[in-house]
């Protein structure tokens, strides 16, 4: 292991990792975004926007992230759509996360009793008083696991960004052991970086999940 | 109206070598989760048994593949061994290796949870009513746990379906790669390839997975 030039490309890998986490992190929001409208709509039941909802979330879990990246960044540019490579990122995020989080909203909900429903509208609340207060405190708590895995799983899929040439941790530990050749130095920095950026989110997924256990009651 | 570039799919052998393409691509996929169906059934019995050193010692192994993410993996695999060991595995090799250690904690957690999903009261009514340990296991706890972990492996195959585009990061040459090429030599006489042919790739992956997860939901719909 050599440790000078460890020292000599940490700010190099800083960048990249800053890089993937604040694209992990957009994208994730619009995730989650995307997994809420899809959710809303398919509760609500609106015709026409229910079906295409549908197409797309069998779409979007049925191909792997890395071909939607090609599609997004090298095919929809010869019809007119241009992307920077990040924004490029961003929405391929999105629509593959999209998906997941809606499925994890979904069962969410499905997972609220529907004695709930029938309890809380004949002590006289109104249907908005029983989705707010009752249905969606219940149905966020049961969501929490599966929506920790989704963000988790996301920011493992960021690792493919390299192949549209964003300059994250892959690109950049590819880079440089072709370069260098200092293959064991970058492989070394590449899994501690992974593992700065995942472990917190894994751990504090576990703590949350443990708190939102005491939200199951009466389902 | 533009051309979107779907003419170059009929010219020569293109679609044949698409077609091909995906082949290596499932090729992988299908040994991968061949051997990790099975090492991943008996590594789940031993962790849902076994001894406290086997189950932590498994633990570990678990939570480092479930936290990095599968590129990593394949560059540990691909890049580091030949680095550490001289070992000089071909793309195709490293990606199996990969997959079948992935495959396999993915597998083994699985079964894990299928076994402990069991309830508690499941085992104790089993042996008041006199059954002996191996009896209960096979007649009471397995036909329960089976009928969590059919539709979970299931959609497990898909995600490996899926995963294995990878493989074209460490220079596999399976489909995006031949769609790459593809897009290359026509260049000139259709510019606007790109958009076809991954339009193509992107459905002939759909049109793969696609069945298999809905055979997964429907068996998670009748036994659930």
């Amino acid at each position: 292991m050599n440790w000078s030039y460890i020292q000599e490309v940490l700010p190099l890998f800083g960048k990249a990792a800053l890089l993937t986490v604040r694209i992990g992190l957009i994208g994730i929001l619009f995730a989650i975004l995307v997994g809420l409208l899809c959710s809303l709509i398919r509760q609500l039941k609106i015709p026409v926007l229910r079906t295409v909802v549908s197409v797309y979330i069998e779409l979007s879990r049925n191909t792997p992230l890395l071909i939607q990246l090609f599609f997004i960044y090298y095919g929809l540019p010869k019809i007119g759509i241009r992307t920077s490579a990040e924004a490029c990122g961003v929405a391929g995020l999105a629509f593959l996360g999209g998906s997941y989080m809606a499925e994890a909203f979904r069962s969410g909900l499905e997972a609220v009793g529907k004695i709930q429903h029938e309890s809380a509208l004949s002590l006289g609340l109104t249907g908005m008083q029983t989705f707010r207060y009752v249905i969606l405190p219940q149905a966020f708590a049961i969501s929490v696991p599966a929506l920790v895995a989704n963000v988790i799983f996301l920011l493992k899929e960021t690792s493919v960004f390299s192949a549209i040439s964003l300059m994250d941790l892959m690109f950049t530990a590819k880079d440089q052991i072709g370069l260098y050749y200092n293959t064991t130095e970058c492989l070394f920095l590449l899994v501690a970086f992974y593992l700065v950026i995942l472990l917190p989110v894994s751990l504090l997924g576990s703590l949350l999940e443990r708190r939102v256990r005491h939200a199951e009651f009466g389902t | 109206m533009q051309s979107l570039g779907l003419e170059v799919l009929f010219k020569g052998k293109n679609f044949e070598r698409l077609m091909g393409g995906m082949w290596t691509a499932l090729r992988i996929s299908l040994i991968s989760i061949a051997i990790s169906m099975v090492l991943g059934l008996l590594l789940g019995f031993l962790m849902s048994r076994g001894n406290r050193f086997v189950r932590g010692l498994m633990r570990c192994y678990l939570e480092f593949v479930h936290i990095m993410p599968q590129m990593v993996l394949l560059f540990l695999v691909f890049f580091g061994t030949s680095k550490t060991f001289g070992w000089n595995l071909s793309g195709e090799l490293s990606s199996v290796i990969v997959f079948s250690l992935w495959g396999t904690a993915e597998m083994s957690d699985l079964v894990r949870g299928a076994v402990t999903s069991v309830p508690k009261i499941q085992y104790e009514s089993a042996m008041a009513l006199g059954m002996t340990k191996g009896q209960v296991n096979l007649h009471v706890i397995l036909p329960q746990a089976v009928r969590r972990l059919i539709p979970q492996s299931i959609n497990l195959i898909t995600r490996m379906i899926k995963t294995t585009s990878l493989v074209l990061m460490i220079g596999v040459v399976e489909i995006l790669k031949i769609a790459q090429q593809i897009i290359e030599a026509n260049r000139k006489a259709s510019p606007n390839a790109a958009f076809g042919v991954y339009l193509t790739v992107f459905l002939m992956y759909f049109l793969l997975c696609w069945p298999v997860s809905l055979l997964a939901k429907r068996l998670e719909k009748r036994w659930g």
